[in-house]
């Protein structure tokens, strides 16, 4: 078969100030193929499809669509030849409605008028395509961040693209939303679409894509198809060394910390009416407490509770063994309690100020504004943590925000280890990050835990869970429905848990 | 472009660079209308000069703006700090109010109450209008520019309750050396302003109050899930402009020698944020400078000055203060520097 690309990069090169983002890089995309491109954070992904979408200009190389040289300047332009993305933040605006957020940019006139009808129309064939069914003129804040993520998708549909891009849609979908999602991609496949796929989900990748790109470091690594590219193999190339999943695994497993006799935080009856029921916890330290459940089963509530966020009308908390009413982050923060939160851009770094100051932060927080830290020892603390954790950055003092994601989490990681906490609460403390630095943070909790920190962990990936915690509470419907062993649950027990509880 | 050395391309990076290039240009334009502006002479003791009046009356405006930045750099705006003006105003004009007696041939001036009990009676009526609307911005979550209409709506009136509508005169010299005195040949009013200008950047810099606003600014939900409690740190800082603004009165009452409830302090909220702007701090909050923002307050003060001193119709100056303004914030803007020097750029390269 002898299929042309419909769309050719080649030669590709971008230096921002320090650091060459792209080397030499090359891609093809084939109509009717979902094509993944690869690579760890900092492996030049995003900015390649910054440079195809005309978001940054490129320091060098070519892009052909359709044997035709292009060289879009701005998404608006990449939208009108058929280049449309979909990106990992969701860029829309909450407070219009759902089909104002499919149009804006493109409203129908007719007459003097917006045309409201065919938007409101064309909106709901559009969702229809992707199997949701909403009301349209709803404000897209009123639906839940998966819902808004395949708006996103919708909307970039809607625009009569060639090429689609979609930069990690999957990250905040849960199993059910992203088979909705590649049954819509594989429809679009079959008209003859190409797909450029992003993700940091090995299972999606397999799910998926017919071809895979790998870069590293800036690099152009390989074009492989996805049958011939064993799952280890794709890791390894991606990663450039060799990392045993299946060993990494066991080993963690392995290792237990010494478990305190006593629970630090014990929750017994927490809940708050409307969002989430009675919930009992015991968190020891030295030990992983996994949070298991289904998106919108009430693991982030059950953290926001723990940590003072939302208000709770039942129950108590103990923290080491005495009665406390966490009404605020700050009191939490007083009797030990970290907290690292899902949202890493809107809940936990300050993106304007420097990496130092914010990994100070909780701890100058919790010491009060009088007791200021020196900027020497602030300056100390900072590097010993840039160093410990391996934060990829020329100084402490650039701005937070310039980093690449697993390096803000980890950064976020050591606002929190500089406070000597008690109990780590890990909201999805890997999502949106590559698999060696996933595997780094993973390998970072493990260890704070083995010297006595109590943690509570939520993630979607089941898997991971499975993998580091040594109980795991099971969540679902905003309860808790159980408690399993870490070394004697298996995906399958913790779905089965789920699903039982049905009947 | 590149044979410009580091340091000189650091400095032009800097934040108070342009702040700064306003200034001097301004400064400029009053020396080419008037070859003695950069004159200071010395009589009875006290210095006098074009530089020395600006400064002089710039004060109030210095003092509101440092309040106003901290304000601002919390996502915040208080528009009550001119009516802040008129209520402490009132306060302390009725409280000193003060006669001239004579007794047994002795003159002798005498206060309703002693002065330094009317002056810290007055600021803490200002203290209480900014837990006032601190308590509305950071205890009820209003909006701050609503929060702080209600007292800029409100406080002329409860000036003009205090003054029973009436202009209040002071009779009484000693206070007025806060707006008029000197004291080693420099006016007092400017010792004021560098206490509380001391005080504010002992705070910022050698305690955490700089770190913590700043990332309250940036995002006030990372900044309370750190532990920080950004609530109480916004009320506090409502309370300080507010007294920043009680200052100010002082200064504006004791210039004046009385307090007009409808008049002192018009218009000052609108100045001070004005100054905070010119001095290179955002409004969407964040990084601040308290040094930018009594460049700012310079500006305005020197703009001023060259209006008068140029002899502007009187009607019209106003028009020409805003237009002004408007080109010193059109200097400042990022978005047409670079459009600028895209097109220097393009130019030099087809040269």
């Amino acid at each position: 078969m002898t299929v042309e690309p419909i769309l050719v990069m080649q030669g590709i090169r971008k230096s921002f100030p320090g650091v060459a983002a792209l080397k030499n890089v090359q891609l093809r995309l084939f109509p009717g193929e979902v094509h993944a491109l690869m690579g760890q954070n900092g492996a030049g992904k995003s900015t390649l499809i910054k440079v195809l979408t005309g978001v940054e200009t490129p320091d060098g190389g070519e892009i052909r669509l359709k044997g035709e040289l292009i060289q879009p300047t701005c998404v608006g332009e990449a939208q009108a030849i058929g280049i449309s993305t979909v990106y990992q933040e969701i860029n829309l605006c909450p407070n219009l409605s759902v089909a104002e957020n499919i149009f804006i940019g493109r409203f129908p006139i007719r007459g003097p008028a917006i045309d409201w009808k065919t938007i409101e129309r064309e909106s709901q064939t559009a969702l229809a395509a992707l199997n949701i069914h909403i009301d349209v003129t709803l404000p897209l804040a009123s639906f839940p961040v998966a819902i808004q993520q395949m708006v996103a998708i919708a909307r970039a549909l809607s625009t009569a693209a060639q090429v689609l891009i979609l930069d990690e849609p999957t990250s905040s979908l849960d199993e059910d939303e992203v088979e909705r999602l590649f049954q819509a991609l594989r429809q679009l496949k079959q008209k003859g679409m190409a797909i450029l796929f992003v993700t940091h989900f090995l299972d999606q990748t397999y799910a998926i894509s017919d071809r895979i790109t790998v870069l590293r470091n800036g690099e152009f690594v390989g074009e492989y198809a996805a049958s011939a590219l064993s799952r280890l193999d794709l890791i390894n190339t991606m990663v450039g060394r060799e990392i045993d999943e299946a060993s990494y695994a066991a080993e963690t497993a392995a290792q237990t910390g010494s478990v305190a006799a006593d629970p630090y935080v014990s929750a017994c009856g927490l809940g708050s009416t409307g969002t989430m029921r009675p919930i009992d916890l015991d968190i020891y330290q030295g030990q992983v407490l996994g949070l298991g459940g289904l998106l919108g089963s009430g693991r982030t509530e059950t953290a926001r509770m723990l940590f003072g966020i939302d208000h709770t009308d039942s129950g108590t908390i103990r923290v080491g063994g005495e009665a406390v009413k966490l009404n605020s982050p700050r009191k939490a923060v007083q009797h030990g309690i970290a907290f690292c939160p899902e949202d890493r851009k809107t809940e936990g770094i300050i993106a304007e100020l420097s990496i130092r100051e914010n990994i100070i932060l909780a701890l100058q927080a919790r010491r009060g504004i009088f007791r200021y830290l020196p900027k020497r020892l602030q300056r100390t603390i900072a590097d010993e943590y840039i160093q410990q954790l391996g934060i990829r950055t020329p100084d402490a003092e650039k701005p937070i925000g310039q980093l690449s994601g697993g390096n803000q989490q980890k950064a976020l990681l050591a606002r929190w280890l500089a406070t000597d906490p008690k109990m780590l609460i890990l909201d999805e403390p890997t999502r949106g990050i590559d698999i060696a630095a996933k595997l780094e943070i993973m390998e970072l909790v493990k260890a704070q835990c083995r010297k006595g920190l109590a943690i509570l962990f939520i993630s979607s990936e089941m898997s991971e869970v499975l993998r580091v915690s040594d109980r795991i509470a099971v969540l679902r419907d905003r309860q808790k429905i159980g408690e399993i062993a870490g070394k004697d649950a298996d995906e399958q027990s913790v779905f089965r848990m789920i699903a039982g509880a049905e009947s | 472009m590149n044979r410009l050395p580091a340091p000189f391309l650091a400095g032009l990076r800097h934040r108070l660079f342009w702040p700064c290039v306003t200034l001097a240009l301004l400064c400029l334009v009053n020396f080419y209308f008037n070859r003695g502006f950069f004159d200071i002479e010395i009589k009875n003791g006290a210095l006098y000069g074009s530089v020395i009046d600006i400064l002089n009356r710039a004060a109030p405006l210095m003092l509101v703006a440092m309040g106003m930045t901290l304000v601002i750099a919390t996502r915040g705006i208080d528009i009550s700090v001119g009516a802040t003006v008129a209520i402490s105003g009132a306060v302390v004009a009725s409280m000193i109010g003060g006669s001239l007696v004579i007794q047994n041939g002795v003159q002798s001036y005498v206060s309703n109450v002693p002065m330094p009990l009317a002056i810290l009676g007055a600021l803490a009526v200002a203290l209480l209008c900014g837990l006032w609307n601190g308590l509305l911005v950071a205890g009820a979550g209003m909006q701050p520019i609503i929060a702080t209409l209600i007292l800029m709506v409100a406080g002329r009136g409860i000036a003009q309750l205090i003054t029973a509508g009436q202009i209040v005169t002071v009779y009484y010299e000693p206070f007025f050396f806060i707006g008029n005195g000197f004291l080693l040949g420099i006016p007092v009013s400017l010792y004021i302003v560098a206490v509380v200008l001391i005080a504010l950047l002992l705070l910022i810099h050698r305690t955490a109050l700089g770190l913590f606003i700043q990332a309250v600014g940036i995002n006030p939900v990372a900044a309370r899930f750190s532990g920080i409690s950004a609530r109480a740190l916004v009320f506090w800082v409502y309370a300080f402009c507010a007294v920043t603004a009680g200052i100010a009165a002082m200064i504006i009452t004791s210039n004046v020698k009385s307090a007009d409830g409808n008049n002192a302090g018009l218009l000052l909220e609108l100045d001070a944020i004005l100054a905070v702007t010119l001095g290179g701090t955002s409004l969407a909050g964040g990084r601040f400078s308290i040094v930018g923002s009594l460049i700012g307050a310079l500006i305005i003060q020197t703009l001023t000055y060259a209006i008068y001193s140029l002899g502007v119709p009187p009607e019209i100056n106003m028009v020409v203060k805003a237009l002004v303004v408007f080109a010193v914030c059109l200097i400042q803007s990022d978005a047409l520097r670079a459009m600028l020097a895209r097109h220097v750029l393009r130019t030099g390269e087809a040269a």
